[in-house]
C-alpha cells in the first residue's frame, strides 16, 4: 500500500524522465535531505558529526566516484587512495599558492588535477582488462604515495611531511582549519556530496552513462555499435578520479585537519571498494548505503564491548575487530552479493503490496 | 639536461661495468628475492587456475602458516612435528574456506569472490594474531643467515637454500600435476569446470585439495621469509609484492610465476641499486608495478598467460 504508484499519471515527457518518478520517492528524498540539512546539525553531538557523519559523507563521495568507474564502466580500480591523495595534496598546494581563492573552487581544481592523473593511469585500461587492470591500478596507488612522500615540494618543505588544512572562510564563516566548527564542515561536505550525487545520477542515465554500461557489459559489441572505447573509458577514469580527488581534498580539509600520505594508503582503496560492492555495484543510492555501512562497522565494534561492560586489552580488541570485520564482509557477500541497494529494492517491492498478500 | 641524461642512461651502466662482481652480487640478491616472490605468486596461480578465484589472502596465509609453525615450536614441539601439525592446520583451513566461503559463493562474479578473499584476509590477520600473539618472532630452521665466497662472489646460505627449496617444490608440483590422478583432475578442472564435472570429478574436493596445496606453498614461503626477516605482521604485505609478478607472468601459468618472480626480483634490485639514488630511493614499492605495467602494454595476458580470445 505504502509504495503503490497507482493513480500517478505522467502526462509530460519531463515527468516521465524525472529522477524520482514516484511521489513516495520524492517525499522520502526530500525528507531525508531536510533531515540531513536541518535536523542532524541540531540534534547530533560534536562526536557524531566529527567521527561518523563527516567521514560518511566524504567516503560516500569517493564511493560514488569509484562506483561510476567500477559499477557503471566496469573497470576495477584499486588506486582510489592514490587519486584521493592527488586531490588532497593539490588542494593543499592550490590553497597555499592562492590564499584568496574560495575553498570550494580549490576543491574543484584539486578534483581536476586528480582527473588528469586518473586519465594518465587509465590509459592501460585500453589494453588490459579485468584483474590484470585491477593490479595495474595498484601501480597508481604505490607510485603516487611514494611521490608525495619523496618530493618535499608537495608538502611545502614541511619537515614533518604532513599537510595541514589552512583556515579559510566562506560567506563569513570559517569552513576549514582548526577553528571551523563541526556543523559547518558537515554542511559543506553535505552540500558537495549532494551536488555530485545529482550530477552522477544525471550522468549515468544519460548518453555518457549508457555508453559506460555498454562498455561494461560487452566491450567489443559496444565498439561495434559505435561506442568509442578510448573516449568512454578515459572519461570514466577522469570523472571517477575527479570525484575521488574532491573527496580526498575534503578528507584532509574537512575531516582530518592534517594528514600524511599514510591516510591514503592501500587500505583506503580497499575500504572504498568494499563500500561500492556492499552498497551495490552500479547504484548511486548504493554508494551512500555502502559508505554508511562500512563507516559504522568499526564504530559499532569499538563501542559494543563498552556497552556490554567487557574490558579488553586494546590489542585483543583490535584483533577481534579485524576478525569480525572480515567475517561480516564474507557473510554479507554470501547473503546479498548484489548489495544493500538490492535489499532496498526488494523492500520497496514488498511495501508495494503490504499489508495485503497480493 | 645533458647531465641528467648522463646520470640516467650512462652512469649506472658505467658503474655496472666498473665492478662486475658487485653486479653479480646484486643480480644474485635480486634472483633470490625474486624466488621468494615466486613462492607467494605460486600459491595465487594454483588457486586462480583451479577455481578462478583471485585469492588476495595468499599473503596472509603465508603469515598465518609461519605464525602457526613458530607458535608450535615455541610451545615445545620438535620441528618435524610442528611442521606436520602446521600442514594439518593449513589443510583444515582449506576445508573451512571451501565450506564457509567458496561453496555459498559459487557462480558469483569474480569480483565478489575477490572481495570475499579480502574479507578472509582481514579475518585471518586478526585470527593469526589472536591465536599466536602479535610480537615479532624469530624463526630458526637451522640455516644460518651468513654468506660464503664462491668464485669471488658473496652468496648467502639462506638465499641459496631458498632457491634450492623453490626448485624442488616446483619439480614436485610438476610431477604431481602431470603424473598423479589428483593432479590430472586438477588440470581438468582448471581447463573447464563443467566438462570436469560431467565426467565425474568432484569440484568441492578439488577445491579443498588446491587450497591445501596453496597452503603448503604458503608454509614453505612462510619458513623462508620468516627465517630471513622474522615472523611478523609485515609478512602479509609480501602478497602485494607478488601481484606484479602475477601480472607479468600471467595469472594461469606456473612457469610464469617463477620467471616473472625472477624478472621482477632482479629488475627491482638493479633499479634500486643503480637508479634509486637518483630519485631518493625506496622505489622498490612501485617499480615492480611499473615494470609489469610497461610489459602488459605489449602483452596484455602476461608472459605465459593464456591468450585472451574474445567473442561477441
Amino acid at each position: 500500500m505504502i509504495y503503490r504508484e497507482a493513480g500517478q499519471f505522467k502526462s509530460t515527457y519531463a515527468s516521465d524522465q524525472a529522477v524520482f518518478p514516484i511521489l513516495q520517492d520524492r517525499v522520502i528524498a526530500t525528507l531525508a535531505l531536510a533531515a540531513a540539512v536541518i535536523g542532524l546539525p541540531l540534534v547530533a553531538s560534536e562526536y557524531w558529526l566529527q567521527a561518523v557523519l563527516i567521514p560518511f559523507l566524504i567516503y560516500a563521495l569517493a564511493a560514488l566516484g569509484l562506483n561510476l568507474l567500477t559499477g557503471y564502466a566496469g573497470q576495477v580500480s584499486l588506486g582510489t587512495g592514490g587519486f584521493m591523495a592527488v586531490g588532497a595534496y593539490s588542494a593543499f598546494k592550490i590553497t597555499s599558492a592562492f590564499p584568496g581563492l574560495n575553498i570550494v573552487v580549490a576543491f574543484l581544481l584539486a578534483g581536476l588535477a586528480a582527473a588528469l592523473v586518473g586519465v594518465l593511469f587509465g590509459i592501460p585500461s585500453l589494453r588490459i582488462k579485468g584483474f590484470y587492470l585491477a593490479v595495474a591500478t595498484l601501480a597508481a596507488q604505490f607510485f603516487l604515495i611514494w611521490l608525495f612522500n619523496k618530493v618535499a615540494w608537495f608538502t611545502n618543505y614541511a619537515s614533518s611531511g604532513t599537510i595541514t588544512a589552512p583556515p579559510r572562510r566562506m560567506l563569513g564563516v570559517m569552513v576549514t582549519g582548526p577553528e571551523a566548527t563541526a556543523p559547518v564542515r558537515y554542511l559543506t561536505a553535505l552540500a558537495l556530496v549532494a551536488l555530485f550525487a545529482v550530477i552522477a545520477k544525471n550522468l549515468v542515465r544519460g548518453r555518457v552513462g549508457r555508453s559506460w554500461m555498454a562498455i561494461r557489459d560487452r566491450d567489443i559489441a559496444a565498439e561495434i555499435i559505435g561506442v568509442r572505447p578510448l573516449r568512454t573509458k578515459l572519461l570514466a577514469f577522469a570523472i571517477s578520479s575527479f570525484f575521488c580527488g574532491v573527496a580526498g581534498a575534503e578528507y584532509v580539509f574537512l575531516y582530518l585537519g592534517s594528514a600524511e600520505t599514510l591516510a591514503f594508503d592501500i587500505n583506503v582503496s580497499f575500504l572504498v571498494l568494499f563500500m561500492v560492492i556492499i552498497g551495490g555495484l552500479g547504484s548511486i543510492l548504493g554508494s551512500f548505503l555502502g559508505a554508511a555501512f562500512i563507516v559504522m562497522i568499526p564504530i559499532f565494534l569499538t563501542n559494543v564491548p563498552h556497552l556490554l561492560g567487557l574490558a579488553m586489552p586494546v590489542a585483543l580488541q583490535k584483533q577481534i575487530e579485524l576478525m569480525v570485520f572480515g567475517g561480516l564482509i564474507v557473510l554479507f557477500l554470501i547473503v546479498e552479493p548484489h548489495g544493500l541497494a538490492r535489499l532496498w529494492q526488494i523492500a520497496k517491492e514488498k511495501l508495494r503490496l503490504w499489508p495485503f498478500p497480493y | 639536461m645533458l647531465e641528467l641524461l648522463h646520470a640516467v642512461l650512462v652512469a649506472p651502466f658505467k658503474d655496472m661495468a666498473g665492478s662486475p662482481t658487485f653486479l653479480v652480487e646484486v643480480l644474485i640478491g635480486g634472483l633470490a628475492a625474486g624466488l621468494m616472490y615466486s613462492l607467494v605468486a605460486l600459491g595465487f596461480v594454483l588457486i586462480y587456475k583451479a577455481s578462478g578465484v583471485f585469492n588476495f589472502a595468499q599473503g596472509v596465509m603465508v603469515l598465518f602458516a609461519a605464525l602457526t609453525l613458530v607458535g608450535l615450536i615455541e610451545r615445545g614441539a620438535p620441528l618435524v612435528v610442528a611442521l606436520a601439525l602446521t600442514m594439518a592446520v593449513m589443510a583444515a583451513l582449506a576445508f573451512a574456506i571451501e565450506r564457509v566461503v567458496l561453496r555459498p559463493l559459487v557462480n558469483q562474479e569474480q569480483i565478489i569472490l575477490f572481495m570475499a578473499t579480502i574479507g578472509l584476509n582481514f579475518f585471518l590477520e586478526g585470527f593469526g594474531e589472536f591465536a599466536w600473539g602479535s610480537d615479532v618472532k624469530k624463526l630458526d630452521v637451522g640455516i644460518p643467515d651468513t654468506s660464503f665466497m664462491a668464485w669471488g662472489v658473496q652468496v648467502n646460505r639462506l638465499e641459496l637454500t631458498a632457491a634450492i627449496t623453490a626448485a624442488v617444490l616446483v619439480a614436485i608440483m610438476a610431477v604431481f600435476f602431470q603424473r598423479t590422478r589428483v593432479g590430472r583432475a586438477l588440470r581438468a578442472v582448471a581447463d573447464d569446470h563443467e566438462a570436469a564435472l560431467s565426467i565425474g570429478i568432484p569440484l568441492n574436493t578439488i577445491w579443498i585439495v588446491v587450497w591445501s596445496v596453496a597452503g603448503l606453498v604458503a608454509i614453505v614461503a612462510g619458513i623462508m621469509w620468516g627465517a630471513k626477516s622474522g615472523v611478523q605482521f609485515s609478512l602479509s604485505l609480501i602478497a602485494l609484492k607478488a601481484l606484479p609478478v602475477l601480472i607479468l607472468g600471467g595469472f594461469t601459468s606456473v612457469p610464469g610465476a617463477i620467471v616473472g618472480g625472477l624478472i621482477i626480483g632482479t629488475g627491482e634490485k638493479l633499479a634500486e641499486v643503480y637508479w634509486g639514488p637518483l630519485v631518493g630511493g625506496a622505489i622498490e614499492n612501485w617499480f615492480a608495478y611499473m615494470l609489469a605495467l610497461a610489459f602488459l602494454l605489449v602483452r596484455p595476458q602476461g608472459l605465459f598467460g593464456e591468450k585472451i580470445i574474445e567473442r561477441v
